[in-house]
């Protein structure tokens, strides 16, 4: 009756599958966006499950790493973001599939 | 660790966390794919209490489910003549393939090693986080604000409506 | 020394001692465990329903009808019962009875869940808030930073709420209120953090014990701080001044206005208890707590704590029947341009305050020095900024005349002429 560090790892694995899956499949640019954080949110959760169940010369190191990238998620989201509202006031669409005009 | 409770908790919270990420998956209209997401976000913060973060817990509402969340909201509205549906793309086949197969050696690698692990490891509460920060990792913080500045003027640079400069209403 | 408040489970004056002595007597023969899930229940009991529940239908909707009606010259709910004391239970019952529709192209399961959504913060509030030296229900290491994730819940129940109408009016609602709460927001945490920075932690209970160890309340060592949290906690709260979101007279009710019957009495209900929950909280880091300089040995600390409370949510009450609305852009203005760099002002100060006390080793008489200080500059910072930015006051306030009837209470102006008056 107890919880390893394997559970957490599994779980945050499963996270991560589920938010790549979600970000390689989505139509939507804000699906695509939602699953960029999924897959944020699964790192943390790793990070986090490590800092609790190993030593370290340096304890803090996992919290500061998640610090980092609760920080970077932010400013990535606000931005990813700001490019859809973009893109959609030219071509009046975020549907990523007939976003193409790089395209040969 | 131990215990009835944080079992219990742990497993309620894996199905919780989980079954919402799957839900941001399958979810048809994209709004209730975002108030999955906003679930899956608080059951990590939930995790996040269990491994003994709670800094980091509580900074995970306030930035994801406070911040992130609503801005995703905001786009949605901002948005409102592209399509809310939350459908795939042709890659989903083999988007799904992918994520199964990496599941799997995901799941097979980490049951199947050998973490030296320590049941409880020295706790790292606010007072550490902050001098760790500030001493050992004083420049990734510094650079953390510039990150957050350039991300700031940046996005409002490209969300500004770019014709009609709004006259300034005279309180 | 007699009368001092003890450990035995009889001294009702610390409720805490009689919960750990029930507490301990159930866990001796109940399951290992069980106990864990006992004790959150009876806090809750405690917190929310008998103390919560009756302030929010006693002070929240009578006591605050009847003293806005005061305010503006009338007499509030006096029909129901002697002075009006059964009003509560007559909103309530009305409430229960009334058709709850929902419109045909409503986001049903959204609409049905936005409520249940905006009643669990409210209630999750309550939980870090200490009432006496043993009376907090979980003790988080971060609670002040679990007040502001909280509080940042409600906002998407509010936004769930306006969306799910499928109305224009409900959406903006829903719009004006997200944008006002996330720019109030900010300046929120930052008056936190220079409270934190000040005390030098981040737990409620350890912040009492600061303000008890120095027999000083922090309302007079930062009043810069205190000012902007009222301000900032009486936008979040959507009260007048700031309550834009269901603004009657503007957008028919915001983001309410396809709730009917008890689901709007949800949202009511709990906007009050948002408000006790925030007076609390001032009441706990502002006001010193359950502590009244030496006199929560003898009186219960939860009787000072409640009174204090009270005090502060009566506050509220004055400023809402005072003060006009202000318009939304209004509203963003005085929030990014006034009262962030107010905040971010406020932490410089407190961050040299606190640097400079440190080197001196915490002495007890800095503190004095510090609020003398921080209250010059709180009274010398606001206009400053205030003509900085280019907000100007009037010149030559115009002053309203009533009619001679009414007696005045305005003395007329000595070179009125003698043809306007009646």
């Amino acid at each position: 009756m107890s919880v390893g560090l394997e559970n957490f790892l599994v779980v945050g694995a499963l996270l991560f599958c589920i938010g790549l899956f979600v970000a390689l499949s989505k139509r939507n640019a804000i699906g695509v966006l939602m699953g960029l954080e999924l897959m944020l949110n699964a790192v943390n959760l790793t990070l986090l499950a490590f800092s609790r169940f190993t030593t370290s010369p340096n304890p803090a190191a996992g919290h500061v790493f998640v610090v980092f990238i609760i920080t970077v998620a932010a400013a990535e989201a606000a931005v990813a973001l700001a490019l859809a509202i973009s893109v959609y006031r030219n071509r009046s669409t975020v549907d990523v599939d007939q976003i193409t005009l790089l395209r040969n | 660790m131990d215990g009835v409770g944080v079992t219990i908790t742990f497993w309620i919270l894996a199905v919780v966390t989980l079954g919402a990420a799957l839900g941001v998956m399958a979810a048809r209209n994209l709004l209730h794919a975002v108030l999955f997401l906003i679930l899956t976000f608080i059951g990590v913060a939930g995790f996040f209490v269990l491994l003994s973060a709670e800094f980091l817990a509580m900074a995970q509402i306030i930035i994801y489910v406070g911040a992130i969340a609503v801005l995703v909201l905001f786009a949605i509205m901002l948005t409102p003549h592209a399509g809310r549906s939350n459908g795939e793309t042709k890659m989903v086949l083999p988007a799904g393939l992918l994520a199964l197969c990496l599941a799997a050696i995901f799941v097979f690698v980490l049951t199947d090693t050998d973490w030296s692990t320590v049941s409880t490891a020295p706790g790292v509460g606010v007072t550490g986080l902050g001098e760790a920060l500030l001493s050992t990792w004083v420049l990734p913080f510094e650079m953390a604000s510039v990150l957050l500045t350039a991300a700031l003027v940046g996005a409002i640079m490209l969300a500004r409506n770019p014709e009609d400069e709004i006259p300034e209403a005279r309180s | 020394m007699p009368f001092l408040i003890t450990d035995h489970w009889y001294d009702l004056r610390d409720l805490a001692n009689l919960c750990n002595q029930v507490l301990s007597w159930l866990g001796d023969f109940l399951p290992h465990g069980l106990v864990y899930i006992i004790a959150p229940v009876i806090g809750f009991l405690f917190a929310f329903m008998l103390f919560t529940l009756p302030t929010q239908l006693y002070l929240g909707v009578l006591g605050e009808r009847r003293l806005i009606g005061r305010v503006q010259s009338r007499l509030g709910p006096n029909r129901t019962g002697k002075f009006g004391v059964l009003q509560p239970i007559a909103d309530a019952l009305k409430l229960l009875t009334k058709e709850a529709f929902t419109p045909t192209k409503a986001d049903r399961v959204v609409m049905y869940v936005a409520p249940i959504l905006f009643v669990a913060p409210a209630v999750m509030l309550f939980a870090v808030i200490p009432f006496s030296h043993g009376m907090i229900i979980a003790n988080v290491s971060a609670s002040l930073l679990y007040f502001v994730a909280v509080s940042s819940l409600p906002v998407l129940a509010t936004f769930m709420a306006g969306w799910s109408h499928n109305n224009k009016y409900s959406l903006f609602g829903a719009i004006r209120i997200v944008a006002m709460t996330i720019s109030f927001e900010v300046p929120l945490v930052l008056a936190l953090l220079g409270l934190a920075l000040m005390m030098g932690t981040i737990n409620l209970q350890d912040m009492v014990e600061f303000q008890r160890h120095f027999h000083i309340w922090m309302v007079v060592v930062e009043p810069l701080a205190f000012g902007i949290y009222f301000i900032c906690v009486s936008a979040e709260l959507n009260r007048t001044p700031t309550d834009i979101a269901e603004a009657e007279s503007e957008i028919v009710a915001g983001y309410l206005t396809e709730y009917s019957g008890m689901k709007w009495g949800l949202f009511y209900g709990m906007d009050i208890a948002y408000a006790i929950a925030a007076s609390c909280f001032a009441a706990t880091v502002f006001f010193g707590g359950w502590s009244f300089f030496g006199l929560d040995h003898w009186v219960p600390p939860w009787i000072i704590f409640i009174a204090k409370v009270y005090a502060f949510y009566s506050l509220f009450i004055w400023t809402r029947a005072t003060l006009p609305r202000l318009r939304s852009d209004q509203l963003m203005e005085f929030a990014w341009k006034y009262l962030l760099p107010l905040a971010l002002f406020n932490i410089f100060i407190v961050a040299t305050e606190r640097m400079l006390w440190s080197k001196a080793d915490f002495g007890r008489g800095w503190i004095y020095v510090f609020a003398v200080i921080n209250i010059a500059l709180f009274v010398a910072a606001i206009p400053i900024w205030a003509r900085f930015i280019g907000y100007r006051p009037e010149r030559t306030p115009t002053r309203a005349r009533l009619v001679r009837e009414a007696g005045g209470y305005v003395p007329l102006a000595p070179n009125a002429a003698q043809g306007d008056q009646r």
